[in-house]
């Protein structure tokens, strides 16, 4: 190994050790941004010691797409709302296995044994899929594509002929690297799967696609890490990969489904519970609602997707502040699935300045609901539906969920009776202890603010 | 052997990847993916060594694509996880 060979190695080994590090620190919210620091420093000597290859002889093209794919990114970064952050992950994902399907094909220029060739195989394989599924989720997310399910008679048929296929295909392409039209095949019907994938896949199960396909997008770099014997590809892939799995299963764990179900079957499977619900919506008008809230001396706020699309984080948390000035204490219950990704709804708060200290967890807001004065849920149903916990026959049931009802009073900011995403009935609506403050939900927190000062 | 070492570090590192990522809050989720997407963008490194082979060839034309999307991971990924990140402040900050 000659020695520049040696110092690009061992350079690799230290950004290795960075990334490690950066992911470390991005355990808390008060080094998390070192975290992403360090990690960006470590992507950058990397980059600069591939650079320093002596196998590299003429450096425009290099040059001409890291300035396309920068200034694109950092357009992308800069404009971005904080809403649409689901969506974006979704297209970076996109790109990432698309990198690693083009790395996987440009390697084969390399002359590779079977070993390489099975690796660029499955760079290609996971790359491909990565990025067609990640477009269709990209479109479901930002609705550009109707976000229902997608399902038609023979679909099973239809996707295990497909993997027949890639299977057939992928073999023939090892065992005859020569005949282009293998790969050109297993090109194809990779991009297809990625498709055929998450058409099935309704809207309201993206945080799962998006958090799996994370997941796969670091596993394609892994591939191509293999594929042209790149160590760091590898340790940075499966570092990604690992980070995707994990975020799948609590995504998964929060909606009380497997990921089997949830890849295999299109929501809404779930018939009619026509089960009998007994009580009576009492509706409450925002000066009886500031009442009790001015008497109040430990208010939790629930908010869900809805609270976002209303676009009333900034009055929510106007209104915290005013209950905290009145002597009461504040915190928010976030359930992990109450925004379009795993911790968005987190995001979305501290956009509008709500500390992090504030934000709590479904497990550690849970058990003290008993001692919550008023319980506020603010564009958020089925995570706050009792029926999850005590109906056996609702189709969520299972379901781990916030357990407002348990709080003294519970006020429902809801624009009219219609029922949630998913359809299901509500009992909360009709406890003891509920009031539904009926009305936009932006609209009601202002006036209440109003009542305040 | 080269198939075995690098199996053998892929295996090191998912489980390292397991212990590290189950210790980030959920609070931090979605700048943890963010960032996973720019860390994904380490294919670049990949892609800069075949394109700049000097051979104008297919190859070149692919892995000039891969760097260019790869960039719009790495750059993008990084700055809109530090946009995100500014945001979270502690109470009193």
């Amino acid at each position: 190994m000659a020695s520049s060979e040696l110092a690009i190695q061992l350079a690799y080994v230290v950004a290795a050790a960075m990334f490690i590090y950066g992911l470390k620190l991005l355990g808390s919210a008060d080094s998390a941004r070192r975290g992403n620091m360090l990690s960006a420093i470590a992507m950058l000597l990397a980059i600069v010691s591939a650079l320093l290859d002596q196998g590299i002889v003429e450096y425009q093209w290099i040059l001409l797409g890291f300035v396309i794919g920068g200034a694109t990114g950092g357009l992308v970064a800069r404009q971005v709302k904080m809403t649409a952050i689901p969506e974006m992950v979704a297209l970076f994902n996109g790109f990432g296995g698309l990198a690693s399907l083009l790395v996987g094909t440009a390697a084969l220029s390399t002359n590779p044994s079977t070993f390489t060739l099975v690796s660029i195989v499955l760079s290609i394989l996971i790359g491909g899929l990565t990025f067609t599924g990640s477009l269709i989720a990209y479109g479901k997310l930002s609705e550009t594509l109707s976000s229902g399910a997608v399902i038609f008679r023979g679909q099973q048929i239809v996707n295990s002929l497909l993997v027949l296929g890639i299977f057939a295909s992928a073999t023939m392409f090892c065992l005859e690297p020569g005949n282009i039209q293998w790969l050109f095949l297993v090109v194809t019907l990779s991009l297809l799967f990625g498709v055929m994938a998450v058409i099935p896949i309704g809207g309201a199960d993206m945080p799962v696609v998006i958090s799996l396909l994370n997941s796969y997008s670091g596993l394609a770099a892994c591939a191509a890490g293999f594929a042209i014997n790149n160590n760091i590809l590898i340790v940075a892939g499966s570092l990604v990969g690992a980070s995707g799995i994990i975020l799948t299963q609590i995504m998964c764990k929060a909606m009380n489904r497997s990921l089997r179900n949830v890849l295999f079957s299109g929501f809404g499977s779930a018939s009619d519970s026509s089960s009998e619900i007994e009580g009576e919506i009492k509706p409450i008008s925002v000066e009886d609602g500031y009442y009790v809230l001015e008497a109040a001396s430990n208010v939790a706020i629930i908010p869900g997707y809805g609270m976002a699309v209303a676009q009333a984080q900034h009055v929510v948390k106007e209104l915290s502040e005013l209950l905290e000035k009145n002597g009461a204490e504040v915190n928010f219950g976030i359930h992990p699935v109450a925004g379009r990704m795993p911790g968005h709804m987190n995001v979305l708060l501290a956009e509008a300045d709500v500390p992090y200290d504030q934000l709590l967890e479904m497990d550690d807001i849970n058990p003290r609901m008993e001692t919550v004065d008023v319980a506020i849920v603010i564009g958020a149903n089925d995570v706050v539906n009792p029926a999850a916990r005590d109906m056996e026959s609702s189709p969520i049931y299972g379901m781990p969920i916030i357990n407002v009802d348990q709080a003294r009073t519970v006020f429902v900011l809801k624009r009219s009776m219609a029922s949630g995403f998913a359809g299901i009935e509500n009992p909360l609506f009709y406890k003891e202890n509920t009031r539904m403050l009926f009305g936009d939900a932006k609209e009601s927190i202002a006036r209440l603010v109003r009542e305040f000062s | 052997m080269e198939a075995v070492f690098l199996t053998f570090i892929l295996m090191l590192a998912i489980f390292l990847g397991f212990e590290l990522i189950n210790k980030v809050p959920a609070t931090l989720h979605t700048p943890l993916m963010s960032g996973a997407n720019a860390i994904s963008g380490i294919t670049i490194v990949g892609a800069i060594g075949l394109a700049g082979t000097g051979q104008q060839d297919v190859a070149n034309w692919l892995s000039t694509a891969a760097v260019a999307f790869a960039s719009i991971n790495v750059i993008g990924g990084y700055l809109v996880t530090d946009r995100m990140l500014a945001m979270f402040k502690k109470r009193g900050d």
